[in-house]
C-alpha cells in the first residue's frame, strides 16, 4: 500500500522559561492508506505535538516547526500557504481531540457545528447540509438525529460528545483521521463502544487513522502498526503483533511489564520503570532513556539511531541484541 | 485479621438539586443503601464508572459528606454520631490520598511544611526540631530524599508529588487510608512505582486501605476483596479471585470484558460484550434493577423488582435476579 502521510525528520520546538525544548526531535513515520497507526508514549513524549504539527496547529510564536517534511499524498504540507492548508484541515485530514467538552463550541448547536464544515468544504447548503448532518449523526450511533441537531453540546453525555466529534471528523470524507487520546476521558464501557465504532467506520469508509494513546491495551486491539515515543523521539517501531511479541527497546519492554494484566496470574510485585519521567529542558546527552535503563552501557552517552532489528521492525538501542538474549535466558 | 475495622451499614447519601430556569429540581441518590466492611490489614477495592458513587462513599467514610442515613462504624464506634470534638481525634486515624497530586498540595508551601502541617495542627509533635526529624523520616519512608523537604510542589514530578501526598497521610499514623484514584493521574511507568510503595507500606505499617479506582487491572493487583458499584448501588462483592475468575453480575462481566489486554494475538481472539447505551441519569434512575436497560441478560422481572444483594456463594454477594 502507498504511503498516505509521510513524516520525515520532523522537529518541533517550544520556547519555554527553561530554554528551547525539542518536543519532537527528528521523527519519521508514515501512515498508509486505510491502516491504523498508533503513536504511544507517556505525557510529554511528543505524540500530541506530532499530530498538531501535521495539522500545522502548533501554537506560534512559542512553538515552531523547525525542520522536516510532512508529505501528504506526495505534497509537503509545510510548504503550503495558510489558505491552502485550510483546504486540507477537515477536508483531507481531520482530527478527534481528547476532551470533547472543550473542543466543541458550547454556544453553537450540534447541527451548526456539523454543517459549518459541510458548507465550507463540500459547498452544501440548507436542506442538503442538514440531511448530511442527520446522516452523519445516525452513522455514529446517535439516536433520533433530527431532533439532536437543535441541541447544544451540554445536552450530550461524554460518550455522545465523542460520537459527535467523530461525526464532525467524518463529515467531509477525509482520507486520514488523527485521534488524540480519543477515549482517555471516557469510562471503560463507553471507551469500548467508541473504539469499536471508530474501527468499524474506518474499515467501512476506508479512512486511515493515527491513534495517539498511552494505553497499551487500546493499541493492541486497534492498531496495525505502532511507534513508541520517548522524550521527543521514536524509540521503537513495528507492527503491533511484532512489537508485543518481540519488544527490542528497554523502554517498550518496561512499559509492557509495568502494567498489571487481567489475563495473567496476579504478580507479587509490579515491575516499574525506575526513576522519573524525562525533563525535556535537561535531557542527558545520548539516549534520553539511559538514566532509567537497566541495560545501560557506556556507549549510551552517544545517541543510538533507529536501526532495523528484524524485518520491518526498528529500535533505537545499542543493546537490543543483549536484551533479546537475556529475555530468552 | 478478621476483625472489622470499618463497617458501613445501609449508607445513603442524597443530594438535593434545586430547580432552575428550564430545569426541574430533584434528588440524586449518589449512594443508596450501601453496606460493606473492611477487616484490619485488608485492602478493599471499590470500582465502578464515573457517577457510580465510589468517591461519595469514600467522602462519607471521611465524614467530608454527612450521610443522609445509615451508619459508619470505625473501631466499633458510629462515627456519624460523634461530636465535633470526638470526631477530631477520629480523623487522625482515617486519612486520604487524592487522585490529583497537582491540586491537592498547596503550591505556596514547601514539601516539609506540607507534611509537618498535620503534625502541628493536631499537636502531635510540638517541638520544631523533632517535627523536622519526623518529616525526614516520612520522606525516606515514601522513597524521597531529605533535601526534598525544602522544595515546592512545582519542582517535583507527578509521581514524586503523589509520594508527598502519601507521606502527609502517613504522618498521622492512621489505621485506615482512603486511596481515591491514587494512580490514575500518573504516567504508566510511574503507576507501578506508587502501587508497589502502597503495598510495601501496608506490610511494614499494618495499614488498611479502601482503594477507589476505575482501573480494573490495578484493583485486581492490589485488592484482597472488591466491591463493584453501579449508579449508587453495590452490585457485587467478592474476594479478588472469585470476582475476577467467576464474576456473577452481568455488569461486572461487561466491565471485565471491556478492559483491553496488551496482547494483539489475544485481543483478536477475544469475544467482547460491548454494553449498549450509557449510564442513566441518577436523577431519574430506572425502575427495578438500575442496570436492566443495558443488561444483555435482562428479563421482565428486572424492570419491576429491585434485586437485593444476596450471598450466592460463601463470601460472594451479587444483586441480580439471575445469579
Amino acid at each position: 500500500m502507498a504511503a498516505l502521510l509521510e513524516v520525515r525528520n520532523l522537529r518541533t520546538t517550544f520556547l519555554t522559561s527553561g530554554g528551547t525544548v525539542r518536543a519532537v526531535d527528528g521523527v519519521s513515520w508514515e501512515v498508509r492508506e486505510g491502516e491504523t497507526v498508533a503513536l504511544v508514549g507517556e505525557s510529554g513524549c511528543g505524540k500530541s505535538v506530532s499530530a498538531l504539527s501535521v495539522m500545522r496547529l502548533v501554537s506560534e510564536p512559542a512553538g515552531r516547526i523547525e525542520a522536516g517534511e510532512i508529505l501528504y499524498k506526495g505534497r509537503d504540507l509545510l510548504k503550503l500557504s495558510e489558505p491552502q492548508m485550510r483546504q486540507v484541515r477537515g477536508r483531507e485530514i481531520a482530527m478527534v481531540f481528547q476532551e470533547p467538552m472543550t473542543s466543541l463550541n458550547p454556544v453553537l448547536t450540534i447541527g451548526r457545528q456539523l454543517t459549518e464544515g459541510l458548507e465550507i468544504h463540500m459547498k452544501l447548503k440548507g436542506d442538503a447540509a442538514r440531511a448530511r448532518a442527520i446522516e452523519l449523526l445516525g452513522m455514529v450511533g446517535i439516536p433520533d438525529p433530527a431532533r439532536r441537531l437543535a441541541q447544544y453540546p451540554h445536552h450530550f453525555s461524554g460518550g455522545m460528545r465523542q460520537r459527535m466529534m467523530i461525526a464532525m471528523a467524518l463529515a467531509c470524507n477525509p482520507s486520514l483521521i488523527l485521534a488524540d487520546e480519543p477515549t482517555t476521558a471516557l469510562d471503560v464501557t463507553i471507551q469500548a463502544q467508541i473504539l469499536e465504532l471508530m474501527r468499524d467506520l474506518s474499515r467501512r469508509l476506508g479512512v486511515a487513522m493515527l491513534i495517539i494513546t498511552h494505553n497499551l491495551g487500546v493499541v493492541a486491539r486497534y492498531a496495525d502498526r505502532v511507534n513508541v515515543m520517548y522524550a521527543g523521539r521514536i524509540v521503537e517501531s513495528a507492527s503491533a503483533a511484532e512489537l508485543y511479541a518481540n519488544p527490542r527497546h528497554p523502554y517498550t519492554l518496561g512499559l509492557l511489564r509495568s502494567v498489571p494484566r487481567l489475563d495473567e496470574p496476579k504478580r507479587a510485585r509490579l515491575d516499574p520503570i525506575v526513576g522519573q519521567p524525562p525533563d525535556l529542558t535537561r535531557l542527558p546527552p545520548g539516549c534520553a532513556f539511559s538514566p532509567r535503563c537497566a541495560y545501560r552501557v557506556d556507549r549510551c552517552a552517544e545517541a543510538p539511531s533507529l536501526a532495523e532489528v528484524r524485518t520491518a521492525h526498528t529500535a533505537a538501542c545499542w543493546e537490543s541484541v543483549r536484551l533479546v538474549k537475556e529475555l530468552a535466558a | 485479621m478478621s476483625e472489622a475495622l470499618l463497617e458501613v451499614k445501609h449508607l445513603s447519601k442524597h443530594f438535593h438539586i434545586p430547580g432552575g430556569i428550564g430545569r426541574s429540581g430533584g434528588i440524586v441518590r449518589a449512594i443508596d443503601n450501601v453496606s460493606f466492611s473492611i477487616r484490619r490489614g485488608e485492602t478493599v477495592g471499590l470500582v465502578g464508572e464515573s457517577g457510580c458513587g465510589k468517591t461519595t462513599t469514600g467522602r462519607c467514610v471521611l465524614l467530608l459528606e454527612r450521610p443522609t442515613s445509615g451508619s459508619i462504624w470505625f473501631e466499633g464506634v458510629d462515627i456519624a454520631a460523634l461530636s465535633p470534638r470526638e470526631l477530631r481525634s477520629m480523623r487522625r486515624k482515617v486519612q486520604v490520598i487524592f487522585q490529583d497530586p497537582y491540586s491537592s498540595l498547596n503550591p505556596r508551601m514547601t514539601i516539609g511544611q506540607i507534611i509537618a502541617e498535620p503534625l502541628k495542627v493536631h499537636g502531635i509533635i510540638r517541638d520544631k526540631a523533632k517535627r523536622e526529624a519526623r518529616v525526614r523520616e516520612l520522606l525516606e519512608q515514601v522513597g524521597l530524599l531529605p533535601q526534598h523537604a525544602a522544595r515546592y510542589p512545582h519542582q517535583l514530578s507527578g509521581g514524586q508529588r503523589q509520594r508527598v501526598g502519601i507521606a502527609r497521610a502517613l504522618a498521622m499514623e492512621p489505621a485506615l487510608i482512603i486511596c481515591d484514584e491514587p494512580v490514575s493521574a500518573l504516567d504508566v511507568s510511574i503507576q507501578a512505582q506508587i502501587v508497589n510503595l502502597l503495598e510495601d507500606l501496608q506490610k511494614r505499617l499494618g495499614l488498611t486501605y479502601l482503594f477507589i479506582a476505575h482501573d480494573l487491572s490495578v484493583v485486581r493487583h492490589i485488592s484482597d476483596r472488591v466491591v463493584v458499584m453501579y449508579l449508587g448501588k453495590i452490585v457485587e462483592v467478592a474476594d479478588r479471585r472469585a470476582l475476577y475468575e467467576d464474576p456473577l453480575h452481568p455488569y461486572t462481566q461487561a466491565l471485565l470484558s471491556a478492559v483491553p489486554i496488551p496482547d494483539p494475538a489475544l485481543e483478536a481472539s477475544r469475544n467482547r460484550t460491548v454494553l449498549r447505551g450509557e449510564v442513566p441519569s441518577p436523577l431519574n434512575p430506572p425502575s427495578g434493577c438500575v442496570f436492566h436497560p443495558r443488561c444483555p441478560k435482562a428479563i421482565e422481572r428486572c424492570a419491576a423488582e429491585i434485586p437485593p444483594l444476596r450471598e450466592i456463594k460463601p463470601g460472594h454477594w451479587a444483586a441480580c435476579h439471575l445469579a
